[in-house]
């Protein structure tokens, strides 16, 4: 499984040196980590049917106490999965030639993604963590739209910040495991006082609620998803946020325990305002992309919201919906990107009577968009479902505020929808027609609302035992807490 | 293969076809196709009838798959047809029947028929999962499904942007009630463990539960309930809802799914018998929005607004009678104003189509002459809806006011008068827009014309099942025994029993009543409309100016619901995100800059300087050894 690794950091070496060339045979590049997942399938299925976070590899790396180390259990493999998925959709998506760095980039940054989520090792995790980093730095600050480096520096600064808390953590707890090593159970079984946790949980925590983002840490998003390229807002938001997510799951309930309880109400209710709080400002903007970025809080602040709420219900919605919410924010970068390259504009106010000439891209934005507003039947919904439901047997009053999210969802969406889509045309709009080859990439979307929506057992089975191994090793060491 | 799977797969597959190939076949095609997979689970369900009819404990049943699973807790896609969902399913199948044939003609001159009758099929695909499911999540399904067809096919001309508004309006306005509706699913979860209705509902019936867990169950569910069927305060989607092409008035907005409350309702029956705090609080909503409804009906002047209302009032109608726990009363009246709510609205669909698209009543008048079929048949769904003796409102209305007549004196006093409002409205509209004088002034009364035989022919068929349908379940002093619904649904209710029956003399005052509230409204509507000749009103002072204006309900959410929140976004977005967060967290920048200017000044490379601060740390440092010493 290290070609998971090696094979996108080969091809984005060959793709930079020959990046004139076509654009299929860079296409068929970024499809090599999914070809590599599927095609291990055979041997991987037993491992992420496991409740156990397995290895895979464990190589001597830096001395003994760090290793390289990867493993795999069906959290992990579903991340995997969404990474090696999108990736080829987002490569699918380009629309400009000129973007030389752009593939070799984004290669770059699969390999780092793929480290994260398979990553054994707390110091290999770190490593990882901004390996992935560097590439989306160079793609926001290569090809922002506009005031590029400000934005680029703050994304930097505030990221890195909140990286370099993690990293204390993760020094602290490996000076404390059994011969100094970094290896995931050795870091696990480091036995922490309360204070101890509450210090490295806050490291952990502050890393994760910037990436997810959480509110109020989510300050450096907006902008960024606002005016980084379509390609670039799709990497953040469809994967690099499961990145905080996943930490969360995999390093700081386990790694932190003790400190669960202390702050569990504190992240639930940050969450849960995120939920509105994001909404509420969606459904005043114009711009589609700086929508989609605050429907974005919203949505990642109830997947927070349900991690939190440490119940099974929660974590199975709250993978799955790590899942769907990847999906479906590409599928709605893909088609603002489609509005943007054709009309010229994203602005609400500009747009409109797109339905009037593109019936299939009319029905697959649709789609995409009844995904996200999660109606029954589409891939939003169970994870939607699910994730409401652990709020609400951990608290019902803050159900009733994060279900507010069903509400307020609906106005945004189908805001977007009625005045890019629907209406009269405009001079811009008129006479326009979108070639049937921009809307690849909304069928591989199209495809996973659907299946997501009418069948998420065959998703679900995919990481229900190792979802629930993992909250068994949270609660034992509560157990044994309390 | 299982009956249920089959009454389920057609219209999925009309809507699959006509969604993908409909526009490409040979014109006149595709709607052929909506409507024949409508009649053929008609047809089907037909079929299983007399296997519920010969046993009373029989029921076809359907396991699809697993939805999903949560720790032992299945979520099926599990169906099921017992004696209440085969007569929804008759309704709606049935009723949808008739108003595809019909939509066949009216929508004639449409270039996008095909995708006309792709979603009219999946709202009845959506309708079906609804009432055949066999648990709350595959009614939740359903119950999203027909809120995103009814958005869909409100916003069916989309190039209107108001439509679009009306359609938006209305999805949302439900999802309102949605999110009722599926707390009340978790709380059931939480304590049941489960949805399926075959584990909770007897679970409840046999008393597990405590009476504050049973209402709070029984009102999150209504909320859902108040949402789809259009109750206050969530009803103000469903006069707008009219944007839509008027069969979907007929099948949506008027017979199927506006109905859906009531359903849940009747289905949840061991949970309603059991939460008398909640039936309170669902007569009075119902009470509520029957008068309001029916007031504010009473001075509209859109042909199919004044059937909205009219609509709204009659949900509250139904909600009354489950309010005081008369749950065949409540199907009893679904049933028949399914019959003459989709007559009235496909003759008013009729007239629009007759007059050329114009749906304003001030500008009609005298239409009887030249549509004399739509004439017959919308003046017999007048006199069903008004109570006109034996005909089916008559009975199934009478059920209703007998029933809260036994329960609560004052809440009988406002159905009577709203039932005389029903039937005032209702005439003040057929006078209107068939007797006196024709008012057209942008087009000739020679121009009007009778619709066709594919659109004539359902509103005779409704016509007939509007006269007739209170053989369904006609009284105990006519019968000397239950009536037909009361005795076929008593098997699926667990409390609930048929009620005693009244003494002959309070019975003939309740009839005499009855009929005196159809003979005012009569009297007084033909008195100003046709004796006197008056034109529709234009209110503009007085209670008149707030009924047309609908009490400014909408201008009333509007500024204290939309506005602040709306103003909220923008405070937020521009203080809170950008000013103060976004400000702020970047204000580190200018505040490093500032400490680094200070530091260079400090280290400005004179060996005397750094001599200074070396000596006067020293002596601060031995300072404060002295004084702590």
């Amino acid at each position: 499984m290290e070609l998971l690794i090696i094979a996108p950091i080969v091809l984005a070496l060959v793709s930079a040196l020959g990046s004139k060339w076509n654009k299929w045979i860079t296409w068929i590049f970024s499809m090599a980590g999914l070809v590599v997942l599927l095609g291990n399938w055979g041997s991987l299925a037993p491992l992420v049917k496991g409740a156990e976070f397995a290895t895979l590899v464990d190589y001597p790396w830096l001395g003994e106490t760090v290793h390289f180390q990867l493993g795999i259990d069906g959290i992990s493999f579903f991340l995997l999965l969404l990474t090696n998925m999108l990736i080829p959709v987002i490569v699918l998506s380009i629309n400009s030639d000129k973007r030389l760095a752009l593939i070799p980039l984004i290669l770059f940054m699969q390999a780092g993604l793929n480290g994260v989520f398979m990553a054994q090792d707390g110091l290999l995790f770190y490593l990882f963590w901004e390996l992935a980093m560097i590439p989306i730095y160079f793609i926001t600050l290569m090809y922002s739209e506009r005031d590029a480096f400000a934005t680029t520096i703050r994304f930097f600064v505030y990221t890195f910040i909140g990286s370099l808390a993690m990293l204390a953590s993760l020094i602290f707890l490996g000076s404390k495991s059994l011969n100094g090593s970094f290896a995931y159970t050795d870091l696990y079984n480091v036995q922490l006082s309360f204070a101890e946790s509450i210090w490295v949980g806050a490291g952990f925590l502050l890393a994760f609620a910037v990436k997810i983002p959480l509110f109020p840490f989510h300050v450096w998003q907006p902008n960024t998803y606002t005016y980084a390229p379509a390609q670039g807002s799709m990497l953040l938001s469809g994967i690099m946020l499961k990145m905080g997510l996943y930490g969360v799951l995999r390093w700081y309930f386990p790694m932190a325990t003790e400190s669960i309880d202390f702050y569990q109400p504190i992240i639930m209710t940050l969450a849960v305002i995120g939920v509105i709080y994001g909404a509420i400002i969606a459904m005043r903007q114009d711009d589609m992309k700086r929508m989609i970025a605050y429907s974005s809080i919203s949505h990642v602040g109830l997947i927070a919201a349900g991690l939190f709420a440490l119940n099974s219900s929660g974590f199975q919605g709250g993978l799955l919906q790590m899942f769907v919410h990847g999906i479906n924010v590409v599928g709605l970068f893909v088609a603002v990107n489609i509005i943007e390259r054709n009309f010229g504009t994203r602005n609400l106010n500009e747009l409109g009577g797109i339905a009037q000439k593109n019936k299939l891209f009319t029905v697959l934005f649709f789609l995409v968009i009844i995904g996200t507003v999660a109606a029954p039947l589409t891939n939003g919904f169970p994870g939607e479902f699910l994730l409401l439901k652990s709020i609400f047997d951990y608290q019902a009053t803050y159900a009733v505020f994060a279900g507010l999210t069903i509400i307020f969802c609906a106005v945004y969406m189908l805001r977007m929808f009625q005045f890019s889509m629907l209406g009269e045309c405009n001079t811009e709009t008129e006479n326009k027609t979108i070639p049937i080859a921009q809307l690849i990439p909304l069928f591989v979307v199209a495809f996973f609302v659907i299946s997501i929506g009418f069948f998420p057992q065959w998703y679900l089975d995919l990481f229900q035992n190792s979802s629930a191994g993992l909250l068994n090793m949270i609660s034992n060491v509560k157990g044994v807490l309390s | 293969m299982n009956p249920i799977a089959l009454i389920l797969l057609f219209p999925l597959l009309g809507f699959a076809l006509n969604g993908t190939i409909g526009h490409k076949l040979p014109k006149g095609i595709a709607p052929w196709i909506g409507t024949l997979f409508i009649f053929l689970p008609f047809v089907i369900t037909l079929g299983q009838w007399d296997i519920l009819s010969n046993d009373v404990e029989a029921t076809i049943k359907w396991d699809a798959y697993t939805f999903f699973n949560l720790d032992g807790i299945i979520f099926k896609a599990a169906f099921t047809l017992d004696r209440l969902s085969i007569w929804m399913t008759l309704i709606i199948t049935g009723i949808g029947t008739l108003i595809h044939l019909y939509s066949i003609s009216y929508m004639d001159h449409d270039p996008n028929a095909a995708k006309f009758f792709s979603f009219l099929n999946f709202f009845v695909f959506n309708m079906l999962l609804l009432v055949l499911g066999a648990n709350f999540l595959m009614l939740f399904f359903g119950w999203e499904g027909v809120g995103l067809c009814s958005y869909l096919l409100i916003g069916f001309w989309y190039q209107n942007a108001s439509y679009g508004k009306a359609a938006r309006k209305a999805f949302i306005m439900n999802r309102i009630g949605d999110l009722g509706l599926l707390l009340g699913m978790f709380l059931i979860i939480k304590n049941y463990g489960s949805l399926e209705y075959s584990d909770v509902l007897p679970a409840i019936a046999q008393g597990t539960g405590g009476s504050v867990l049973l209402t709070s169950i029984a009102i999150l569910l209504f909320i859902g309930a108040m949402g789809k069927s259009a109750q206050i305060p969530l009803f103000t989607w469903l006069p707008d809802a009219m944007a839509g092409p008027t069969p979907v008035s007929a099948l949506i907005h008027a017979a199927t799914m506006v109905t859906a409350g009531i359903y849940l309702v009747i289905r949840c029956e061991a949970l309603y018998a059991l939460a008398p705090i909640a039936n309170e609080f669902i007569l009075w909503i119902g009470l509520a929005t029957a008068l309001i409804g029916a007031l504010i009906g009473l001075r509209q002047n859109d042909i199919k607004k004044v059937l909205a209302y009219s609509t709204v009032s009659q949900l509250g109608f139904m909600f009354v009678a489950l309010g005081v726990g008369a749950y065949t009363t409540a199907l009893f009246h679904v049933t028949t104003h399914a019959f003459f709510k989709a007559l009235l609205f496909l003759g008013a669909g009729s007239v629009i189509h007759g007059v050329h698209d114009r749906q304003d009543i001030t500008q009609m008048g005298g239409l009887k002459k030249m549509m004399p079929l739509t004439y017959i048949t919308f003046l017999i769904g007048t006199l069903a809806i008004s109570g006109f003796p034996l005909l089916s409102g008559f009975f199934s209305k009478d059920e209703i006011l007998a029933s809260v007549f036994h329960h609560n004196i004052v809440a009988y006093i406002v159905l009577v008068i709203a039932a005389l409002l029903t039937a005032t409205y209702m005439f003040r509209l057929l006078f209107l827009t068939f007797h006196g004088e024709f008012r057209g002034t942008d087009y000739a009364l020679k121009d009007v014309h009778e619709s066709n035989w594919k659109m004539t022919t359902p509103l005779v068929v409704l016509a007939v099942l509007s006269i007739l349908g209170g053989v369904l379940n006609l009284p105990h002093y006519l019968l000397h025994t239950d009536g037909f619904l009361a005795s076929w649904l008593r098997p699926t209710f667990l409390i609930f029993e048929n009620p005693a029956h009244t003494d002959i003399t309070t019975e003939i005052i309740l009839i005499g009543v009855a009929i005196s509230i159809f003979l005012f409204g009569f009297i007084y509507s033909r008195s100003r409309y046709i004796t006197k000749n008056m034109s529709p009103e234009q209110s503009t002072a007085g209670i008149e100016k707030v009924l047309s204006n609908k009490f400014y309900i909408d201008e009333f959410y509007q500024k204290a619901i939309v506005r602040p929140i709306e103003f909220l976004g923008d405070i937020l977005f521009a203080l809170v995100d950008t000013l103060l967060l976004y400000g702020l967290t970047f204000s580190v920048h200018p505040i490093l800059r500032f400490i680094g200017r200070f530091n260079r000044k400090i280290q400005n490379g004179n060996i005397e300087y750094y001599l200074l601060y070396m000596v006067g740390a020293i002596a601060l440092l031995l300072g404060l050894n002295l004084l702590f010493a």
